[in-house]
């Protein structure tokens, strides 16, 4: 009985921090705070200046992130919420919970960015991305793969934020034109996930030719599998960019902690742990520049981008589009 | 005596359920369903609905096989057969398309002889689906039924010179009524609140279900009050189906025996054991091939697990037994409450709410639970707490149909004996109830801690710095690429429930000869 009990009370006490330093609590998505995210090298490194705590908590995904924001509305012991996208900074903004942070930062995004309420820590462009082994010669723009009999898994927009992206890149490249190229798309899709995991996973078992992910996807593979067989299909397009951002709230128990933490969101030490743990560009290329993996691949001559305001705008719109045409 | 503790967890349930739903609805009233959400709701119906069926129409002859066969190894088939229902979704649905995919077995071997491939995706994949996750379920149901007919009853069939058809119209025919719709409700219900089974097999948008509608509702809208509706929408089909059942569920005429080993005199011809044979063969093949997919994926790299991993595992497990305790302990207490009242409404208004858990919407129950506590206590410091009580809550409901039917036949033979002994109380339940219910209570116990181990849950809004579950982990390795990792920790996960099941199903049939 005993031994139950002490392994209990080891698992129970995992939680607990330490009780003299300040904590600085920041809310995140699950893959952040994985021991194969960025997270533990992250809390490592920030705590080695701080002096502080920092408690990273993993809640869901990027879209639940801000679900969890508006439960707590305030109340809580969040300083940080780190992992949103410009899909939903405007909705974010629009609670009031968030507080300007007032930081001037240089990035090098390949777009201008500047917001007053968050900050970007790394970006990504989308792609189909497909198995050159098995798909040689894959369509070149997104009109050519809903011209083409190429089968494709994509998430849901209505649960999942790169299903979110996929739908505002199809009205950032084709506008009012966006309902034929879903009614294009109808017959390539092979089904809809709801979330990333499902649909790559499907992917990787062979049930589709394309998936909806990153242009860096096959960095992971080519680095941490040495597989360069996975590439990502260069659109004629353009590509369309996921922005993920930071923000601290107006309720943050530890306001300075929060600015000088947001600060070293933007420094090389938090920046170079990014490329090998999210897979994603970081906002701010490291000295030591990215990682050999990241030089081949695909680099989109244009890039879009709705601000989120439009985003936010086109959004109701744009679900309705895609399920009348794919729900015929 | 039986109604104060019966009451209790009835209530406990019933606030848990219902007041998490009021608590998100916060001050508004219910919302009118749009027209998305009625064409939600049909499908989510229907799906069920058809799912059920089909899984108990395979499930009763595999049932009777199983019952009137004993083989080398039928013990561990039994057990294994368990497996597709504690499986995390993602996980069942990729092993699923291992073998029934595009580039699954089935079609690779259509490909080598020149036939067209076969498509999963629709609404037969949906369907296919759930046979697969809760056949094993409703076999162990209607399996359960048939080990509940005496020997006696066999012996005197076979005196009297009862073929396979007599055994069927006199023995087998009055216990499936008793049976079957208990099976049927339990299945429709769980296949109410299916989500991304039936949206990845379902191939998009057309298969969008209640629970999904939930989903978008909270997360990307924020519409706490439309959520709510939707949820009160699945406990009010769920009690719909309660209540349809209690209608057509007869009690079993079986009477009581001596618990002699069973002897099957009727099923000894060629054909009917060719038959069942046959029947036994396929399903194992139909629920062990995906599970043989996965475990050779997960195999190799078992022992390249991070160490995270196996914490969560050992958290895992410590949250399913005390879990599952809680479960079968308040499922006893309701069973024998509703069983002394027979067909009373009291009894009914307490399976009903044994019952709701099963159309419970995770997200509105953990969202309503983080309401209810938050800002007061920090919701990190309930992760493990809050995950016990709640996969106890949502296990109650398979803990209670799975002993209702021994519960009832107890009822029925030894009730009037106990009552003319003046026996109740802690003396009736130590003497009788529980030592002639260890088979089904350890079955449950089983159940529960097995379904404990794999449920996700609510954890996500309660999850803490090293307060992950083992299935969380298993997400949390697809979401990052680790794909070969996954399918490793989902094995363990696999493995370590049905060892959990394994050790109470056994423990439960202890000096039991059959």
């Amino acid at each position: 009985m005993r031994l139950p009990l002490l392994a209990a009370a080891l698992v129970l006490s995992g939680g607990m921090a330490c009780a003299d330093r300040p904590v600085l609590t920041v809310l995140t998505y699950d893959s952040f705070v994985a021991d194969w995210g960025p997270g533990p090298a992250v809390e490592a490194a920030f705590e080695s200046v701080c002096g502080c705590d920092l408690r990273l908590i993993g809640a869901g995904d990027g879209a639940a992130l801000l679900a969890r924001v508006r439960l707590e509305a305030g109340r809580g012991t969040t300083d940080v919420v780190l992992g949103l996208d410009t899909n939903l900074t405007a909705a974010a903004t629009a609670t009031g919970l968030f507080a300007p942070h007032g930081i001037t930062a240089r990035t090098d995004l390949p777009v201008p960015f500047d917001d007053p309420h968050f900050l970007p820590f790394d970006w990504g462009w989308f792609a189909f991305v497909h198995d050159r082994t098995r798909m040689p010669d894959p369509p070149r723009s997104l009109a050519a793969l809903a011209g083409s009999e190429a089968r494709i898994v994509i998430q849901d927009p209505r649960s999942s934020t790169p299903g979110l992206g996929l739908l505002m890149w199809v009205k950032a490249a084709h506008g009012d034109a966006a309902a034929d190229i879903w009614r294009g798309l109808a017959d390539n899709i092979v089904t809809v996930t709801p979330g990333w995991s499902e649909a790559y996973g499907l992917f990787l078992q062979g049930e589709a030719d394309m998936v909806l992910s990153y242009t860096t996807s096959p960095a992971y593979h080519l680095i941490a599998e040495g597989d360069d067989t996975k590439a990502a299909a260069p659109f004629e397009e353009g590509h369309y960019m996921q922005v993920e951002v930071a923000g601290m709230l107006a309720s943050a128990p530890q306001p300075d902690l929060a600015r000088q933490f947001l600060e070293f969101m933007l420094s090389d030490a938090f920046q170079s742990i990014l490329p090998e743990t999210n897979w994603m560009y970081p906002a701010v290329t490291p000295a030591a520049g990215l990682p050999e993996g990241f030089a081949g691949l695909h680099v989109p001559e244009r890039s879009l981008l709705l601000t989120p305001d439009e985003a936010q705008a086109l959004r109701d719109v744009a679900v309705q589009e895609w399920l009348d045409a794919l729900a015929r | 005596m039986v109604w104060l503790p019966a009451a209790t967890v009835a209530g406990a349930l019933v606030v848990l359920m219902l007041g998490t739903l009021a608590t998100v609805l916060g001050q508004t009233g219910l919302p009118r369903p749009g027209a998305a959400d009625l064409a939600a709701m049909r499908f989510t119906v229907t799906q069920a609905a058809v799912s059920a069926a089909v899984s108990v129409l395979l499930a009763v002859p595999v049932a009777r096989a199983l019952a009137r066969r004993r083989f080398a190894g039928r013990a561990a088939l039994v057990s294994a057969l368990g497996a597709p229902f504690l499986l995390p979704v993602i996980v069942a649905v990729l092993g699923l398309l291992a073998i029934f995919g595009r580039g699954g077995v089935l079609n690779t071997g259509l490909g080598a002889v020149g036939l067209p491939p076969v498509g999963i995706y629709g609404f037969h994949g949906v369907v296919l689906a759930h046979v697969f996750l809760n056949l094993p379920l409703a076999v162990r149901i209607v399996l359960q039924g048939w080990q509940s007919i005496p020997a006696e009853r066999f012996r005197l069939a076979a005196a009297l010179g009862f073929g396979p058809r007599d055994v069927w119209r006199h023995l087998e025919r009055p216990m499936l009524r008793a049976v079957v719709p208990g099976a049927l409700l339990a299945i429709f219900v769980i296949c109410l609140t299916s989500f991304a089974v039936a949206l990845i097999l379902g191939g998009g948008p057309r298969a969008t279900t209640v629970e999904l509608a939930i989903y978008q509702a909270i997360r990307f809208d924020f519409d706490l009050p439309r959520a709510a509706m939707l949820a009160a929408v699945q406990f009010a089909l769920c009690g719909v189906a309660v209540l349809l059942a209690a209608v057509v569920i007869a009690p079993a005429g079986a009477g009581g025996g001596l618990d002699r080993p069973v002897q099957r005199f009727d099923s000894a011809g060629v054909g009917l054991r060719l038959w069942d044979g046959l029947l036994i063969v396929l399903v194992g093949l139909f629920l062990l091939a995906p599970l043989a997919a996965l475990a050779l994926r997960g195999l190799a790299g078992l022992a390249d697990l991070p160490l995270s991993v196996w914490q969560a595992a050992l958290r895992s497990v410590l949250v399913a037994l005390p879990s599952a305790a809680l479960a079968v302990g308040g499922a006893l207490v309701l069973g024998i409450a509703i069983v002394r009242d027979g067909a009373g409404w009291r009894g009914r208004g307490i399976e009903l709410a044994g019952m709701l858990p099963l159309a419970a919407s995770s997200l509105v129950l953990g969202t309503g639970l983080f309401l209810t506590v938050f800002p007061q206590i920090d919701p990190a410091r309930l992760a493990l707490p809050v995950t016990t009580l709640v996969n106890a809550a949502l296990a109650l409901p398979f803990a209670l149909r799975l002993i209702l039917p021994d519960l009832r036949q107890l009822e029925a033979t030894q009730g009037r004996l106990a009552r003319s002994l003046g026996m109740d109380g802690m003396a009736r339940l130590r003497l009788v109830t529980l030592p002639r219910m260890r088979r089904p209570l350890g079955f449950a116990l089983g159940v529960c801690a097995a379904l404990s181990m794999g449920d996700l849950g609510v954890i996500a809004l309660f999850a803490a710095e090293g307060g992950e579950t083992l299935p969380l982990q298993v997400y949390r390795l697809m979401g990052a690429y680790r794909t070969e990792a996954a399918a490793s920790a989902a094995l363990l996960l696999v493995g370590l429930s049905l060892a959990l099941f394994w050790l109470f199903d056994r423990g439960g049939r202890l000096d039991a000869s059959a």
